[in-house]
Parts: structure tokens; C-alpha cells; sequence
């Protein structure tokens, strides 16, 4: 278990370390980390998917059914716990997932990525569209919810928030990485090699591909709702399609051969953001334009790859 | 629903296909050829629409008559500077790569794009409506109409699609582009450049992005984010026709075209919703879409 788990457990390390110390430097970063941690998980669902070669340029569509899962909720029903809140979100993740996937997963590569960027473009204006019970583009604000029915000052909550945030994206980490080191996970980087060969050893390709795109379905689904959690809002822009092209970006920019690789992804992205638009106003959005080339054209394997390139070299050299 | 209503419609809907064809056929035409996704060509859309305000508004003192090849210098300038600088220093060092490498360094494009149009025209709404008041009103139906929009839009779309058939199907540059489409190495083999054939097309594409901006210039103010909703919507008419579709392309964007407008006068609120439930529907049945021919599955 120490073995295997040894770059899995040392990022959690890692990453406790980076929760613990940051916050002492400048208390502002909290809510950061937390949003990190959330698209993180979110991300986590992209890299599944790129396993099997495929492209999803509309997982927006599912990061928005956990945040509004929790808004309406909040809406209707009124403030709730935040677990339940979060089952809520990966519920809705994975049962909608569920019934787009039945149709996606017939479809490979560019019309995969259609597909789905028109299913999430059809949840988009339906949210947008829909005033009577999404307030239209001005969304639905999340109050503050109380967890395991404890309330705290919004002080407190940030915190707390940053911890909850932390422990879901361990656990998601270790599930994932656990799950794409499975026969199943081998499945599915099979559809990306050979798809003819899994078919002829008697698998059905597209379960396979469900169970990978429900998978991500319910992380994208749990992000959003923490993601709307920390930022005490839903709009129809989580649905949007430059959304989508967010998660895929942050993916790539981390890496896609490893797990890890949408925290370091989102680690950096929200980094650049969140100083660029500090310090330069408005020209965040052109920087990571710049980022993200440099990556594809100079470091495909993204971020994981730089590092593991450098391990390895080290290796050979000693 | 009085016969007013129907014809303002259909009016609507036509001008409105008008415009969404041109950006589409660029974007098929770059996709058939290129097998790339532009995920810029709506920043293409974008830039061809603020250079025409641009020039129109520096031009329009001198004589209102000078707004139209404005529009055309436009629409040529944004195509053939920013698609070829796009093409030649950026995707040709990514052909051959994986399909998501590709589309997302054109999403990288279209971040720096959209970013770099705010810091230029700034956010607020730009209005260079003069092209559009110099043509008189008439009269469809006992409706009255722009003729910018009745007669010009449509008029440029249809002239488009039959130059561009022509082309294809006619010339020798046609010929060699529908060469490189079909085999590449074997086009390279009898002394075709394919590199300058992508470049060639890319522009192409690009241009008529522009253009679409360009002409929707006048009917519309311009703002942030015109770009981003407009590479969806033409995508999902690229789609619906089947990705390639020329033709199909404009059939398409007739359908939305008038599907939307009719929305717009009956329910208002499925207005956005309409061009995007059609894609779906039309995908789920025919991945290929309307018009693209049929494809063996590969397993």
C-alpha cells in the first residue's frame, strides 16, 4: 500500500502542507485553495474521459447540475446541510450523466465532442431562459449552509470549506488513480489504442465508456457544488462552453497521465488568474491564452510530465 | 399568428441564416479540408465585425457611400492578416497531433483573442449603423423591411455559396484543394504544396468569418462576447448540416435561421434554446448530420 500509493500519499503531504502554511502568509487565499481543490475534482473527470481518447467539450453541463442542484434546494426547500448538499450535487452529476451518456457514448472523437457541447449548450439557455425559476443570468445565490448541523461565522466557514474541499479531493484522487489502475481502467485506455480489439475480446465498449463518463458525470457534478458553495452562486455561465474549454484546458495544462495532474493543473490556473487579473487588470485571460500554447507546443505531457521527465532523467543520471 | 408576424419572421429568419452560413461555411470548409475545429473562428466573426464599425465610423464623414467596401476591406483585412499569422505560425506546427492538442490551442487562440478585443474596443456597445440606413426600406407583404437585410444579406450568402461551388468544383485551385482533402500524400506526390493549401483555405475561411461580421455590423451593437455566442451557433449549424456540407451548410442555416425567428414571435423564452435542441435532435439521429455522407462504423 505505502508502495504504491508513495507519489499519491506524498502529493496529500504535500498538499496538506500547502493548506496548512499558505493561509498564515495571506488569509485572502483560502477561498482560493478551496476553488482549486473544487475544480480540481472536476478536472478529475476530464482526465477520466481523456483516457479513452475522447474529448468532452460540454462537462459544464454536469459541474452546472451540482451547483444549481444545491441552489434550488436552497430555493425550495431552504438552507440545507452542506454533505447533503454535496450528495445532491454528485447525484445530479451522475443521473444526468447517466441519461446523456446512454447517448453519447455511441459516438467517438469530434462527434462525441458535439454532442455533448450541444447538450450542454441546450441546459444553458434552458438555465438562462428559464427566469421563472433560475433568475435568468443573474443566478441563484447559495446561502450558507450549516455542516453536520454546525453553523460558523463566514470566517470560520472559509476554513472549514478549505478542509471539507481537501478531504473530498484526496478522496477522489486516490478513488480515481485506484479506478484508472483497474481492469476497467485499462478498458479504457484500450478505446483510445484499439477499440476492435476490446470489442473482439468479448468487452462492449460502450458500457466501458459509461461507466468512465457517469464517472466524471458525478465528479463534475460534486465540484459544482462546491464550487457554488464557495462562491455563494449558480449562473448559467457554469453551463456555458468556454466552461467546458476551461476543464479540458486546466486538464492538458496539468497533464493527462496521471491523476494529480488536474490539481496541479488547477493549482497553476487559478494562480494566474488570480494574480494576473491583481496585478495586470485585464489581461489574465490572454496570459493563460499564452500558457497554454507554450504547454501544447512545448510540454504536451503538461505539467505532470515536466516533472516526471525530471524524475526520470534524475534516475538514469544517479 | 397574422400574416404580419409570419412574414416579419421568415424576414428575420432569412437575414439572420444569412449571416450565420457565412461564418459556417467558413468554419466547414476549414473543417473539411483541415480536419481542425476553429474554436477562434467566432473571434474571426468578431474582429471582421469591430474593423467594419471602425472604419465605417472613420469613414462615414467623408461619405456615408465609402462604409460599404469598408465593410469588404474589413472583412479581407481581419481574414487574410489574422487567419494567415494563425495558420502559418501556429497550427501548422500542430498537424499530425492528437485531436483535443488541436482544438484546445485554437480555444488558447480564442482566449487571446476575446481578451485582446476588450482591451481595443473596450466593453461598452459600438454602434456604425450607417450601411444599414443608406439602402431604403421596402415594402414585403405590407411589411416594411431593410433592404440591407432583405436583399443584401441573402444576396451575398447566395453569391458565397454558388462562388464557392465553382470554385471547388471549377477551377484548378478548387481542384487542388478537394485534391489535398482527399489524399494527401498522393496530392504531394504530383508536386501539390499542401502546406499552402491549408494556408489558402484557412484564410479562406477566415475571410468569410470576417465577412459575416462585417455585414452584421450595421444590424446589431457591438458587444464583448458577440464572438463567443456566435462560434456556437454557427458550429451548431456546421454540425446540423454535417460537418464538410457546403451546401448543407445553408440549408441548415435557413432552419435555424427561421426556426429561431419563429421562436422569437411565439415563445421568446426557447429563443436561445431552439438552434442548439435542433442540433441535438439532428446529431442523436445522424451523428454524420443532415447532408454528410454515411460513415461505416469502425468496429
Amino acid at each position: 500500500m505505502w508502495r504504491r500509493h508513495r507519489v499519491l500519499i506524498g502529493a496529500t503531504l504535500v498538499g496538506l502542507a500547502a493548506i496548512g502554511v499558505l493561509p498564515m502568509a495571506s488569509p485572502s487565499i483560502v477561498t482560493l485553495l478551496a476553488l482549486i481543490l473544487a475544480k480540481g475534482v472536476v478536472v478529475l473527470g476530464i482526465i477520466v474521459l481523456l483516457q479513452a481518447g475522447q474529448v468532452s467539450f460540454g462537462h459544464a453541463m454536469f459541474f452546472a447540475a451540482g451547483a444549481y442542484a444545491v441552489a434550488f434546494y436552497g430555493r425550495y426547500v431552504g438552507v440545507g446541510d452542506m454533505l447533503l448538499y454535496l450528495v445532491f450535487g454528485a447525484v445530479a452529476g451522475g443521473v444526468l450523466g447517466l441519461i446523456v451518456g446512454l447517448f453519447v457514448v455511441r459516438y467517438r472523437e469530434i462527434f462525441f465532442g458535439m454532442l455533448n457541447l450541444a447538450f450542454s449548450m441546450v441546459l444553458w439557455s434552458l438555465l438562462e431562459k428559464m427566469f421563472h425559476y433560475t433568475n435568468g443570468a443573474d443566478g441563484i445565490r447559495v446561502a450558507r449552509p450549516a455542516l453536520v448541523g454546525l453553523t460558523f461565522t463566514p470566517d470560520q466557514f472559509s476554513y472549514v470549506l478549505l478542509y471539507l474541499s481537501f478531504a473530498i479531493a484526496v478522496a477522489a484522487l486516490f478513488a480515481v488513480q485506484r479506478y484508472l489502475e483497474s481492469p476497467l481502467g485499462s478498458m479504457l485506455r484500450a478505446i483510445k489504442s484499439n477499440e476492435t480489439r476490446l470489442e473482439y475480446l468479448g468487452i462492449s465498449a460502450r458500457r466501458v465508456l459509461l461507466v468512465g463518463y457517469v464517472t466524471s458525470a458525478v465528479l463534475a457534478g460534486l465540484g459544482g457544488s462546491l464550487v457554488a458553495v464557495i462562491q455563494q452562486i449558480a449562473t448559467p455561465e457554469f453551463a456555458y462552453w468556454t466552461k467546458s474549454g476551461e476543464f479540458v484546458f486546466i486538464a492538458i495544462l496539468g497533464g493527462t497521465g496521471h491523476a494529480l495532474g488536474a490539481f496541479a493543473g488547477a493549482a497553476v490556473f487559478e494562480f494566474v488568474r488570480f494574480y494576473a487579473s491583481a496585478q495586470l487588470a485585464d489581461a489574465w485571460q490572454m496570459i493563460l491564452g499564452f500558457v497554454l500554447i507554450a504547454i501544447i507546443l512545448l510540454a504536451p505531457a503538461g505539467l505532470i510530465g515536466i516533472v516526471r521527465r525530471r524524475s526520470a532523467g534524475e534516475r538514469s543520471a544517479a | 399568428m397574422n400574416l404580419t408576424i409570419v412574414v416579419l419572421a421568415a424576414l428575420d429568419g432569412i437575414s439572420y441564416a444569412a449571416l450565420v452560413f457565412l461564418v459556417s461555411v467558413g468554419l466547414s470548409l476549414i473543417f473539411g479540408v483541415m480536419r481542425i475545429v476553429n474554436v477562434a473562428h467566432g473571434s474571426l466573426y468578431a474582429y471582421g465585425a469591430y474593423a467594419a464599425a471602425t472604419i465605417g465610423i472613420a469613414v462615414a464623414p467623408i461619405s456615408p457611400w465609402l462604409t460599404y467596401p469598408g465593410l469588404l476591406l474589413a472583412a479581407i483585412g481581419v481574414g487574410t492578416i489574422l487567419g494567415g499569422l494563425l495558420e502559418r505560425f501556429l497550427l501548422r506546427l500542430v498537424y499530425g497531433r492528437d485531436e483535443a492538442l488541436q482544438l484546445l490551442i485554437t480555444f488558447a487562440v480564442f482566449m487571446i483573442l476575446d481578451n485582446l478585443q476588450r482591451v481595443i474596443w473596450g466593453v461598452q456597445p459600438i454602434f456604425a449603423a450607417a450601411p444599414l440606413q443608406l439602402l431604403p426600406n421596402i415594402s414585403v407583404l405590407g411589411v416594411g423591411y431593410t433592404s440591407y437585410q432583405t436583399l443584401l444579406l441573402p444576396g451575398v450568402a447566395a453569391l458565397t455559396l454558388i462562388g464557392l461551388r465553382y470554385f471547388l468544383r471549377h477551377t484548378l485551385g478548387g481542384a487542388v484543394i478537394l485534391a489535398v482533402t482527399e489524399d494527401r500524400e498522393a496530392a504531394t506526390a504530383i508536386g501539390i504544396n499542401p502546406n499552402r493549401v491549408f494556408l489558402r483555405t484557412f484564410i479562406l475561411g477566415a475571410i468569410l468569418a470576417a465577412l459575416g461580421g462585417a455585414l452584421a455590423s450595421p444590424t446589431t451593437s457591438l458587444l464583448p462576447g458577440i464572438g463567443t455566442e456566435m462560434i456556437v451557433l454557427s458550429f451548431a449549424v456546421a454540425a446540423t448540416a454535417g460537418l464538410g456540407q457546403i451546401e448543407g451548410a445553408a440549408i441548415a442555416a435557413l432552419m435555424i435561421g427561421l426556426a429561431r425567428a419563429f421562436a422569437i414571435y411565439t415563445y421568446p423564452e426557447f429563443e436561445v434554446l431552439v438552434p442548439y435542441a435542433i442540433m441535438v435532435l439532428v446529431l442523436l439521429i445522424r451523428p454524420q448530420g443532415l447532408f454528410g455522407a454515411t460513415r461505416l462504423r469502425r468496429i
